[in-house]
C-alpha cells in the first residue's frame, strides 16, 4: 500500500519538475522570442504561405473567435464526411463498417470539442485512416485551439489597454508545431520502446495457451495514444482506453501517460505568470487548483483501498482494496488517482472502469468534471478558472467598498452578464440533459431506438441516475470519459450529447475570451491601497470559495439521488 | 444648533406609511423589477391555488390545507417584508423631504413688473425663469435665484441646519439664494434661475423620496448575478421534480416551492433598493445632497482627492505676524504702505495687517481719493494709487518683483533671503513696494487644523492620493503640506491648474474628487468625477458639481467617499450572506425531501430536524424573518475600516460568509424546536 502511495506522490512531483521548464518554454515561444524549436519556422511560413494568411495581422477578440469558430466549422462538416464513408475509403484492412449518421454526428462533434466521448469501439467503429485523419488530427487541432484562446486571453490581460488579442493562426500553428508535436514525439517514442503497436497491419491471430483462437487488434496507435494525453483529449485507439494491455502496457507507460496529460495543464498556469508576468498570481492559481485537486483524490485513494463496505460485510477480506474493474498491474491507488486526474483535467482516459469505482469515487470524478479548472483541459482550464475568477472579483470588490476590478480593469455589468451566463451554463446543460434522460426513461422505456431506454442503464436504482448524470456531465466539461454503464450508442444519447459537447466547448471558450477582450479595451486603472489584491492569499481562498458554493448549490441535490444516495445505503 | 438629523431608524409615522407600501408594492408591475422578489411573489400566487386545491379536492397527495396554507402564509410574509424593507427606507427619505418640502410651500413673491420698480405680489409658483423679484427683511425667498442688487442676511437654517446667519451679496462667490431661506436683513433684488418644479429643492426632494432613483451600474451588475443565481435555482428544482420521478419519490409543490423560496437569494434581493435608497439617505444625513445614487458610488471609487487649503488644511485664513522692512527703509514707512494697501483689502489677511499694525502703534490716515487696485488672480497683487502719487503694491513675491524689475529697479537681495526664509517656515511672504521700489516683506502664518494629518493618514490607507491646492507659493506650500501630510500639493494654483490637475490624472485613469464654491472652480468641478460643490458657493459651482455639500465643511469629501463604500459593502458582504445561507437551507430541505422514500439520506439531516414539514417550515421561516432581521444593518450600511483591501475582505468573508454558513443552521434548527412544540 505505501509503495502505491510513493508511486503516486513521485509521479506528480516529476510532473512538476517537468512542468516548470515547460512552462518558461510556452511563454518563450508565444512572446515570440528565439527558442530551440525555431528550425520549425521553415514549415510554418510554408503552411502561411499555402493558405495565404498574413501571421501578423492584428486582432480583435471578435476577429480572433470568428477565425477560432471557422476553422473548427471546417473540420466539423470535413470529419462528419469522412466517418460517414469511411467503409469505403482506404486504410481500411480489417474492414470496418460506416458510421450511423447519428454516431458520426456525436463522434465528429465529440473529437472537435477535446471531449472524446466515444459512443463505439475503436477496433471495430473506425478505420485506420478516419482514426488518424479525422480522430488523430482532431486531437492536435481541438488541442491548439484551447491554447490559443488561453493565449487570446493572455495577451488581453499582459497589456494595460490593448485591442489586439493577436493573430489566431499564427498562435494556433505555433501551439501544434512548437508544443503539441514535440512532446508528442518523445511520448510516443517512450510507449512503441514498451509495446504499444504502431503498424498499419490489419488485425493479428494468436493461440491462447488454452488453445483458443484470438484476434488481436493493431494499428498506428502509439502517436495516437501520445496526443490523447499530451493535449487532454483522452479518445483511445482501443475500445478499453488505457486499461487495454497495448494501449498501457506496463506501470511505466502508465506513468508516462499520467504525466503526459496534465503536464500541459500544469505548465500553463506558469506560462500564463511567466507571458504576463505576474508570476505570483500564477502560483497562487496553482496553489488553490492543487488544493482542490487534492480534495478530491485523497477520499478517491481512500475509498478505493478500503475496498468496498458491501464485499465487507460478507467477510471477504480486501488485502488489495476495491479491484472490481480495475487492472492488476495498476492497483487501486494508481487507478484512483488516474481516474481524478483524468476528470479533472478534460483529458477523460481511463485505466480502470470508472462504473466500478466506489460511490465516493464517483462522485469525485463527478465533482471534477462539474468544477472543470482544477488545471483543466489544455489551455480552457484557465478560461474556466477565469470565470470564477470574475464572479470573485465582483462579489470582492463591493465587499472591500471599491467598483470591482481586475487587473486595472473596470468589471462592470457587461463582463457581470457574461460571466453569470456561463456559469449558469453548466447546471442548465447537465441537470437539464439528465433530467431529459430520466423523464424519457421513466415515460417512454419502449421507445424503438437502438437501445430502447428500459435497457439504457446497466444498473438500477441511484447508480443508474449516476450513469446518466455522469454522462452529461463529461459531455459537458469536454471531458469524454463514461460510466461505462450506459447503453449510449442510440440516436438519443449520440444528439443530446453532441448538443451538450458543442454548448458546453464553445461558450465556456467565447466568454472569456469575449470578456478579457472587452477588459483590455477600457481605461488601465494604476493600483491603490484600496485595491483588491487578486494575487494575493485571500483573494485565491475567496475564489476557492466562489468555486465550492456555485458547484455545491448548482449540483447537491442531483448529487444526493446519485453517488450520496448510493454511498450512505452502501455504507 | 445643528437641527436633529439622527432620526430613529423606524419611527412610527414611517413605520405606519412603510406597512401601508408594503401591500401596495405587491402589484406585479413593480415587482417585476426585483426580478428575484418577483419569482417569490410568482411562488406565493402558486401555492394560494394549490391551498385553494387542497380544499375543495379530495385529493390529498399534496398535503394538508393548513400546511399548504401555512407555507402560503410564510411565502406572502417573505414577499412583504422584503417590500417593507425598500418602503421603510424610502418613508425615511421622505421624512426628511417632507421637512424639506414645508419650506416649499406657496410663499408669497413680489415680483417686479417695470424697471421702475413696481412691485406686484404673486404666489411663487407663477415666478418664472428670468423673472425679478425684491426680498425684503422677514422674507422668505420663494425659489433659487440670483442676488443681481444688494447685500442681505439670510437664514439658511431651513436647508442646512445651521442657525448662524449668512450674508450673500450680488456680485462675487456668493450671490446665489435658494428657495425657502430666509431674509432677515436689508433688501435685495434677485433674479430667477430656475423653471418651477426644477429648483434645487425639488430636485432634493425627488432624490430623497426616491421617485427619480435609477439602478447605478453596480447595483445593475449585481441585479443580472442575482438573477443568473435565481436562473440557476430555477433549473436545480424543475429538473428536480424529474429526478425525484426517477427515483420514485413524490414531492408535493409546497416542497418545490419552499426549497426554491430558500433557495434564491431573497436575503439580498429583498433588501437591494433598501441599501441603494438607504446610501442616499446618509449623504442627506451627513448634510450631503447627491444628484444622483451613481455619485454616491464613484465617491467610494476615489483616488484623487483635491482639498484647498484655506479653511480644509488650515483654519480660516493666514494672519500677519511680522513686517520685515528692506534694508534702508523706515520700519514706519513700510508699515504706514502695508495699511494703506490694506484699507480697501476686505479679505481677513489684509484686515490682520492692520490688525498688527495697530499693535505696532502706526496708525492709518485717513486718504482721500485713492484709487484702489483689487486683487485678481491673474496679477497676483493689489494695492492703492494715492493722490499724492504714491504707487504702493502689495503681493506674491514674484509678481512684485515683475513690477520692480519692469521698471528697471532691483529686488534686494536681503528681500528674497527673508522671502524664502518665511517660506519655508511655512509661512507666507506678502511683498510691498513703493513707486515701484521694494519697501519690505510681510510675514503671514498659517496654523494647521488639529487631527487633519490623522485624517489624512486614513485616506492613504483607503488608498486616496491627496492633494493640497494652494496659491501660495511651493515652498510654503511644501511646508504645509508636510506638516498636514498631504501626499501632493499644487502651488500658486490658478483656476485653471486645477483643471489641469484633474485631466492628467484622469488621464492615467484615476478618478477624482474635489470640492469647490467658485464661479471659476465649475469647470473644474464638472470635469472632477466627483465635484462637491458647497451651498453657499455660486449657483453655477452648484449646477456643475454632483453633489452639494450643506455645512460648507471642506472635509466632507472624507465622509461621503466612506459613504459611497459603505454603500458597496453594504451590497457585496449580504450578497455573501445571503449566498452562504444556501448551503444549511440544502441540509435542512433535502433530507426532508426524500427521507421517506430513501432512508439513506437520513444521515444528511445533521440538524437532526423533527419532520420534512418541520423542516420545510423552519427553513423558509428563517429565510423569511431573517429580512426584517437585517434591514437595520442595510440602512446603517456596513462599517468601513481603513485596513486595506485585503484585510478588509478577510474579515467581510470570515463575519458575513463563514457567519453566513453558520447562522441558519443555528436559526433553523432553533425554530424547528419551537415549532415542533405547536405540531
Amino acid at each position: 500500500m505505501k509503495t502505491e502511495i510513493i508511486g503516486i506522490i513521485s509521479t506528480y512531483a516529476l510532473t512538476v519538475i517537468l512542468a516548470i521548464p515547460l512552462a518558461k518554454y510556452i511563454a518563450k515561444v508565444f512572446k515570440g522570442e528565439n527558442t530551440w524549436s525555431d528550425f520549425m519556422r521553415p514549415i510554418e511560413r510554408l503552411f502561411f504561405k499555402l493558405s495565404g494568411i498574413n501571421p501578423n495581422q492584428e486582432m480583435n477578440w471578435k476577429q480572433f473567435l470568428k477565425a477560432m469558430l471557422t476553422i473548427n466549422m471546417v473540420w466539423f462538416v470535413l470529419g462528419f464526411l469522412l466517418l460517414l464513408f469511411q467503409g469505403g475509403l482506404p486504410l481500411n484492412p480489417d474492414g470496418n463498417p460506416n458510421q450511423s449518421p447519428d454516431l458520426a454526428f456525436n463522434t465528429i462533434i465529440s473529437f472537435m470539442v477535446n471531449c472524446d466521448l466515444q459512443h463505439y469501439s475503436g477496433e471495430t467503429g473506425v478505420t485506420y485512416l478516419t482514426q488518424l485523419f479525422v480522430i488523430c488530427n482532431l486531437m492536435f487541432l481541438s488541442a491548439a485551439t484551447g491554447i490559443s484562446a488561453l493565449v487570446a486571453l493572455m495577451n488581453a490581460l499582459k497589456a494595460k489597454t490593448t485591442n489586439n488579442l493577436g493573430n489566431f493562426w499564427d498562435i494556433f500553428v505555433k501551439a501544434n508545431t512548437r508544443i503539441l508535436l514535440p512532446l508528442c514525439v518523445v511520448v510516443a517514442t517512450i510507449l512503441i520502446f514498451n509495446g504499444t503497436p504502431a503498424s498499419y497491419t490489419g488485425k493479428d491471430s494468436i493461440v491462447t495457451l488454452q488453445g483458443d483462437s484470438v484476434h488481436v487488434s493493431r494499428g498506428p496507435a502509439a502517436g495516437m495514444i501520445a496526443i490523447k494525453h499530451i493535449g487532454t483529449n483522452g479518445g483511445g485507439w482501443f475500445g478499453a482506453n488505457s486499461a487495454h494491455p497495448l494501449e498501457n502496457p506496463n506501470y511505466l507507460t502508465n506513468v508516462v501517460q499520467l504525466i503526459a496529460q496534465v503536464l500541459i495543464p500544469i505548465a500553463m498556469i506558469f506560462a500564463f505568470g511567466y507571458y504576463i508576468n505576474r508570476k505570483k498570481l500564477s502560483y497562487v492559481i496553482y496553489g488553490i487548483m492543487t488544493i482542490g485537486m487534492l480534495c478530491l483524490v485523497i477520499p478517491t485513494i481512500i475509498s478505493e483501498i478500503n475496498g468496498s463496505p458491501a464485499i465487507e460485510k460478507l467477510g471477504v477480506a480486501q488485502p488489495t482494496g476495491a479491484m472490481e474493474g480495475k487492472e492488476v498491474r495498476f492497483g487501486p491507488a494508481m487507478s484512483g488517482y488516474w481516474s481524478t486526474v483524468t476528470t479533472i483535467i478534460s483529458t477523460g482516459s481511463v485505466n480502470s472502469m470508472h462504473d466500478s469505482a466506489m460511490p465516493m469515487s464517483g462522485m469525485m470524478q463527478m465533482l471534477g468534471m462539474m468544477i472543470n479548472s482544477f488545471y483543466g483541459g489544455c489551455g480552457v482550464g484557465i478560461l474556466n478558472y477565469f470565470i470564477y475568477i470574475i464572479i470573485a472579483v465582483f462579489i470582492s470588490g463591493l465587499m472591500v467598498g471599491r467598483t470591482p476590478e481586475f487587473m486595472g480593469h473596470k468589471v462592470e455589468a457587461r463582463e457581470v452578464k457574461i460571466a453569470a451566463l456561463i456559469t449558469l451554463l453548466s447546471p442548465l446543460l447537465i441537470l437539464a440533459g439528465t433530467a431529459l434522460a430520466s423523464y424519457t426513461l421513466v415515460n417512454y422505456p419502449e421507445a424503438t431506438w437502438a437501445i430502447k431506454p428500459a435497457s439504457w442503464l446497466n444498473n438500477p436504482g441511484y447508480h443508474g441516475f449516476s450513469e446518466m448524470l455522469y454522462e452529461y456531465t463529461s459531455s459537458n466539461a469536454n471531458n469524454g470519459s463514461g460510466f461505462e454503464g450506459l447503453g449510449d450508442n442510440n440516436i438519443f444519447w449520440n444528439i443530446s450529447t453532441g448538443f451538450v459537447l458543442i454548448l458546453g466547448r464553445f461558450l465556456p471558450i467565447i466568454g472569456p475570451v469575449a470578456i478579457a477582450g472587452l477588459l483590455a479595451n477600457k481605461k488601465h486603472i494604476p493600483e491603490s491601497a484600496g485595491t483588491l489584491k487578486y494575487d494575493s492569499l485571500t483573494f485565491g481562498v475567496m475564489t476557492m470559495a466562489v468555486i465550492i458554493i456555485i458547484n455545491a448549490l448548482s449540483y447537491f441535490p442531483a448529487l444526493a439521488l446519485g453517488p450520496i444516495a448510493e454511498y450512505l445505503s452502501l455504507k | 444648533m445643528k437641527r436633529q438629523r439622527k432620526a430613529q431608524l423606524f419611527e412610527s409615522s414611517s413605520v405606519k406609511e412603510a406597512l401601508k407600501q408594503s401591500f401596495i408594492k405587491l402589484n406585479p408591475r413593480i415587482m417585476v423589477k426585483n426580478p428575484v422578489m418577483f419569482t417569490v411573489e410568482l411562488g406565493t400566487v402558486v401555492m394560494l391555488i394549490v391551498t385553494i386545491f387542497a380544499a375543495f379536492s379530495a385529493d390529498k397527495t399534496q398535503g394538508s390545507v393548513v400546511y399548504n396554507f401555512i407555507v402560503f402564509l410564510i411565502l406572502f410574509v417573505t414577499v412583504l417584508f422584503a417590500n417593507f424593507a425598500e418602503a421603510i427606507a424610502e418613508a425615511r427619505g421622505k421624512a426628511q423631504a417632507e421637512s424639506l418640502r414645508k419650506t416649499r410651500e406657496e410663499t408669497p413673491a413680489k415680483r417686479m413688473i417695470s424697471e421702475n420698480g413696481r412691485v406686484e405680489t404673486v404666489s411663487s409658483s407663477f415666478l418664472r425663469k428670468g423673472d425679478i423679484f425684491i426680498c425684503e427683511p422677514g422674507d422668505i425667498i420663494p425659489t433659487d435665484g440670483e442676488i443681481i442688487e444688494g447685500l442681505a442676511t439670510i437664514d439658511e437654517s431651513a436647508i442646512t441646519g445651521e442657525s448662524a446667519p449668512v450674508i450673500r451679496e450680488a456680485g462675487g462667490d456668493k450671490s446665489s439664494v435658494t428657495g425657502g431661506t430666509k431674509v432677515l436683513s436689508d433688501r435685495i433684488k434677485v433674479e430667477v434661475t430656475t423653471q418651477p418644479g426644477e429648483s434645487f429643492l425639488d430636485k432634493m426632494i425627488a432624490l430623497v423620496e426616491g421617485a427619480s432613483r435609477q439602478k447605478t451600474p453596480n447595483e445593475i451588475a449585481l441585479t443580472i448575478l442575482l438573477a443568473s443565481f435565481t436562473l440557476v435555482f430555477i433549473i436545480v428544482c424543475v429538473t428536480l421534480k424529474l429526478f425525484a420521478d426517477y427515483a420514485n419519490t413524490p414531492i408535493t409543490i409546497a416542497a418545490f416551492i419552499s426549497l426554491f423560496v430558500c433557495l434564491i437569494p431573497t436575503t439580498i434581493g429583498g433588501l437591494l433598493s433598501a441599501i441603494g435608497i438607504a446610501g442616499m439617505d446618509r449623504a442627506l444625513r451627513a448634510n450631503v445632497i447627491a444628484k444622483s445614487g451613481k455619485a454616491v458610488e464613484t465617491a467610494g471609487d476615489i483616488d484623487v482627492l483635491l482639498l484647498d487649503k484655506t479653511g480644509t488644511i488650515t483654519i480660516g485664513n493666514r494672519k500677519a505676524t511680522a513686517f520685515w522692512p528692506a534694508k534702508g527703509e523706515d520700519e514706519k514707512a513700510m508699515i504706514e504702505c502695508s495699511v494703506l494697501s490694506s484699507l480697501a483689502d476686505e479679505t481677513p489677511e489684509g484686515k490682520s495687517i492692520v490688525e498688527l499694525a495697530g499693535l505696532n502703534g502706526a496708525v492709518s490716515k485717513h486718504v482721500e481719493n485713492a484709487e484702489y487696485i483689487k486683487f485678481t488672480a491673474e496679477t497676483r497683487s493689489s494695492g492703492v494709487n494715492l493722490a499724492d502719487g504714491r504707487r504702493i503694491r502689495k503681493g506674491a513675491f514674484d509678481s512684485i518683483r515683475n513690477i520692480v524689475t519692469a521698471a528697471g529697479n532691483d529686488v534686494p537681495f536681503e528681500v528674497e533671503d527673508r522671502v524664502k526664509t518665511i517660506a519655508s517656515n511655512g509661512g507666507t511672504p506678502l511683498v510691498v513696494c513703493k513707486n515701484e521700489q521694494v519697501m519690505g516683506v510681510i510675514e503671514l502664518q498659517d496654523i494647521i487644523k488639529p487631527g487633519i494629518s490623522e485624517r489624512f493618514d486614513r485616506l492613504r490607507k483607503m488608498g486616496i492620493k491627496t492633494v493640497m491646492v494652494t496659491g501660495d507659493n511651493p515652498l510654503t506650500a511644501k511646508y504645509i503640506a508636510e506638516k498636514a501630510g498631504v501626499d501632493d500639493f499644487i502651488a500658486e494654483a490658478k483656476p485653471e491648474d486645477k483643471m489641469l490637475y484633474i485631466k492628467k490624472e484622469q488621464a492615467e485613469g484615476k478618478l477624482v474628487a474635489m470640492m469647490g464654491d467658485g464661479t471659476n472652480d465649475a469647470p473644474a468641478l464638472a470635469q472632477a468625477d466627483v465635484g462637491v460643490a458647497m451651498n453657499s458657493g455660486t449657483q453655477a459651482a452648484k449646477e456643475a458639481g454632483n453633489m452639494v455639500d450643506l455645512d460648507n465643511d471642506p472635509t466632507k469629501l472624507i465622509e461621503v467617499v466612506e459613504i459611497g463604500k459603505q454603500l458597496l459593502m453594504t451590497r457585496g458582504t449580504l450578497t455573501t450572506f445571503s449566498i452562504a445561507n444556501d448551503v444549511a437551507k440544502y441540509f435542512a430541505i433535502v433530507p426532508a425531501l426524500f427521507m421517506a422514500s430513501i432512508p439513506a439520506l437520513q444521515s444528511l439531516n445533521i440538524m437532526k430536524l423533527t419532520s420534512p414539514e418541520s423542516a420545510i417550515l423552519s427553513a423558509i421561516i428563517f429565510n423569511a424573518i431573517i429580512i426584517p432581521m437585517l434591514i437595520p444593518l442595510a440602512l446603517k450600511g456596513v462599517a468601513y475600516k481603513p485596513i486595506g483591501a485585503s484585510a478588509l475582505l478577510r474579515r467581510n468573508l470570515l463575519i458575513y460568509g463563514l457567519g453566513g454558513i453558520v447562522v441558519p443552521f443555528i436559526g433553523i434548527k432553533l425554530i424547528d424546536v419551537v415549532i415542533t412544540m405547536f405540531l
